[in-house]
Order: structure tokens, then C-alpha cells, then sequence
């Protein structure tokens, strides 16, 4: 009958067990290097070294969204006080027809079913063009 | 120019590395080395055989110091690789010992993580755009990375249009990707840039003058009629007024800003506002 081991001898063999695990390890045999904890940082980017303005600008409301974000980009940065001039313009018809044309055909894309997809994939090179009418059930005459 | 040549000469005769406060706003040269403000102490004239490294007592008084463009680290100094003017910024919150950096002019751009450009789409290819921005290889941006963009809701992009993003990813070891989308998932003016307008390319000199916070040109162009310009940090710009006319003549104004003085610059706004 196998004896259980005493706690000494498990705790002697498991010594044993470690060194010879660790003396097989490999490890460098030289003098611990001191880290040299580096204070200088290398960076490839200007915008840590000038504070420079967003880059998208509008003047005396040409685009009244850029505007707003100019406000709003440059407030982050303290910018000086801008002059508030709102200057309302009318957005021209053959924006408006042009956005619209195109509009139409994303938003219709999104809640049309599969099959009717494939309507507007035809259309993919220029605008996307409305979907074009289904096909029902044509009931014979007879 | 000879001024700084016979520095240089003399600096390099004697390897003596020079230190970087003495040097601010001076042109330097590729190859100079510039020591920071804690280690001047033992480069005097008299210390000319053995200089020992010093890490621990100059180190901590600076705390943190920034190399920028134009720098990189050499041990423990500053090795110049751009010739331009050599210029420091002091921290503003107080945490580190500031930011050098060489200000020098140059066309090509190389793309650099974090900078808004201005790109041109020159191929679509599955799920990304491949963006023209200047630099040695198109970045890559996914449709993605536009505001509102989900996988059934795809952006209205075709080839041939611009794009105003930022680099997510921009080294010399991988190819750059972009996105027109910020960390929370807003646009903030990114994106596809309208119709119209003119593109044009200038250096990245004169762009970082024009974005300066307090420049002139731009507060006076901004005086003459309503437009709208883009800048890149790739050395583009994009413009935009009312009548083509009024478009190229702020296009000549810009390319001109690089090489007129601001005599000759006030000379010819006025002449624009006259007529």
C-alpha cells in the first residue's frame, strides 16, 4: 500500500521540483541595467506645437454651418470674440432640387424591401433615381 | 545665411554641441546637436576630453520635453534632421519642459497621425475609398467613418470628390487610414466638401502661417466678399465665393501670400477693394 508522503518530504520535493525548473530556464548573465527613464518625447505632429485655427473658414455667411462649427471648434481652442453676423441666404433652387433628387433615393432606399433594391442598384453610377413601379398581378381577361 | 554657416562650421570643427536656449529663433542646420537646459553645465570651454553623461540632475528640472518635427532624440540631446528656425513653446499647464521644434518650409507632405487633409477619392473598392493626399501611398478610408454611415445607409460618395478627414493612423509603416468622424462619432465639418470651388496646393509653410491664430492675411481676405476656404494640412486649400471671378482671385491671393511682403499684400487689397 502506498503511504501518503509527510508534509516535510511534499514540501522537500516540491523544492527540489522548482530549482531544477528554474536552473533549466535560460537567463542573461548580466549586470542589471539601470532603466534610463527617457524625458524626451519625439513627436511627429505641429498641433502640440502651435495652437492652429480648424481649417474649414466662412466668411460673411457664405456657409452659416461653418460658421457655427468655426464658433464652436475655436472656443476650445480661446479664440478671441467673434463678431456675430447672421446674414440670411436663401439656399438656391438647383441646391435644393439637387439634394432632394438624391434624397429621395437614399431614404427610399432604406425602407424599400429586398427584392425592390435591386431597383435602385441600376441607377448606382449617377443619382440614385426613384424606385420604379411594381409589378402586380394582372389578372386575365377571360 | 553666412552667419549661420560660419556657426555651424565652427560648431562642427569642434563637435561642441550647443545649447538649445541660445539657439531659439535661429536657423539651424541637419546634423547639429542642442543640448537641453539642464545638461549646459559641464559643456564649458575647459571640459574638452571626458564628459560624463548626465541623467539624473538635468533630467529632473526640465520634466518632460517634447521633440517636434524637425528633431529627433539622441541620448540625451536634441539632434537637428530639418534646416529652418529652431522654436519653443512653454507649457501651459505647467507638466513637462515645453515643446522644440524646427519650423521649416517644405511641399511634400508626409502623413502624420491627427492632421486634417483634404483628399481625393480615387477608387472605391468594396467597403473602403482609396484617398489621394499627397503623400507616397493613398489612404484608406472606410464608409464607415461618416457621420450617420451604417452598412444599409451607405455615404454618397463617388470618385473624384474631396474629403475633409482627419489620420487615425500615419506612419511610415503602415499604409494611412482616415476618417471623417471624430472620437464621439460627430462630423464636426468633415465629410464630403461641396460642389464647386477650387482646389489648389500650396506649402505647408504657408498653410501653418494661415491657420496661425492671429493672422492677418485671413482677417483682411475675410473683409473683401462672402467665400468659404478649407485648409489642409497637406498643403491643399479649398476655396469657394460667389462668381468664378471672385474664386480665382482668392486662389491667386493665397498661392501669392507665400512671397509678398505685407506692404506689397496691403497694396493689393486695397487696389481689390476699389474695384
Amino acid at each position: 500500500m502506498q503511504r501518503g508522503l509527510d508534509s516535510e518530504t511534499k514540501k522537500q520535493l516540491e523544492e527540489e521540483e522548482k530549482k531544477i525548473i528554474s536552473e533549466e530556464r535560460w537567463y542573461l548573465d548580466l549586470p542589471e541595467l539601470k532603466e534610463k527613464e527617457s524625458f524626451i518625447i519625439e513627436e511627429q505632429s505641429f498641433l502640440l506645437c502651435e495652437d492652429l485655427l480648424y481649417g474649414r473658414m466662412s466668411f460673411r455667411g457664405f456657409n452659416p454651418e461653418v460658421e457655427k462649427l468655426m464658433l464652436q471648434m475655436n472656443a476650445k481652442n480661446k479664440a478671441e470674440e467673434v463678431e456675430e453676423e447672421t446674414v440670411e441666404l436663401d439656399v438656391s433652387d438647383e441646391e435644393m432640387a439637387r439634394r432632394y433628387e438624391t434624397l429621395v433615393g437614399t431614404i427610399g432606399k432604406k425602407f424599400a424591401k429586398k427584392r425592390d433594391r435591386a431597383n435602385y442598384e441600376e441607377d448606382e453610377n449617377g443619382d440614385i433615381k426613384p424606385i420604379k413601379t411594381k409589378k402586380m398581378f394582372l389578372k386575365p381577361q377571360d | 545665411m553666412a552667419e549661420a554657416a560660419a556657426l555651424v562650421a565652427e560648431s562642427l570643427a569642434g563637435y561642441r554641441a550647443r545649447a538649445a536656449r541660445a539657439v531659439l529663433e535661429q536657423v539651424v542646420l541637419p546634423g547639429e546637436e542642442l543640448l537641453l537646459p539642464g545638461q549646459e553645465d559641464g559643456e564649458g570651454p575647459g571640459s574638452a576630453g571626458e564628459r560624463p553623461l548626465r541623467l539624473n540632475a538635468g533630467a529632473r528640472s526640465g520634466g518632460r520635453v517634447v521633440c517636434g518635427p524637425g528633431l529627433r532624440r539622441c541620448g540625451d540631446r536634441l539632434l537637428v534632421t530639418k534646416c529652418g528656425r529652431l522654436r519653443h513653446k512653454e507649457p501651459g499647464s505647467g507638466n513637462g519642459g515645453g515643446v522644440y521644434w524646427v519650423d521649416s518650409q517644405q511641399k511634400r507632405y508626409v502623413p502624420v497621425k491627427g492632421d486634417h487633409v483634404i483628399g481625393i477619392v480615387t477608387a472605391k473598392s468594396g467597403d473602403i475609398f482609396k484617398v489621394d493626399v499627397g503623400g507616397s501611398e493613398p489612404a484608406s478610408l472606410s464608409y464607415l467613418s461618416f457621420e450617420g454611415a451604417t452598412k444599409r445607409n451607405r455615404p454618397n460618395v463617388q470618385v473624384g470628390d474631396l474629403i475633409y478627414g482627419q489620420f487615425v493612423v500615419a506612419n511610415k509603416d503602415m499604409e494611412p487610414e482616415m476618417v471623417c468622424i471624430d472620437s464621439c462619432g460627430r462630423a464636426n465639418g468633415m465629410g464630403v466638401i461641396g460642389q464647386d470651388g477650387l482646389l489648389f496646393k500650396v506649402t505647408l509653410g504657408l498653410i501653418r502661417r494661415l491657420l496661425a491664430p492671429d493672422c492677418e492675411i485671413l482677417q483682411e481676405v475675410g473683409k473683401l466678399y462672402p467665400l468659404e476656404i478649407v485648409f489642409g494640412m497637406n498643403g491643399r486649400i479649398w476655396v469657394k465665393a460667389k462668381t468664378i471671378q471672385q474664386t480665382l482671385i482668392l486662389a491667386n491671393i493665397l498661392e501669392a501670400c507665400e512671397h509678398m511682403t505685407a506692404d506689397q499684400r496691403k497694396q493689393i487689397f486695397s487696389r481689390l477693394a476699389e474695384s
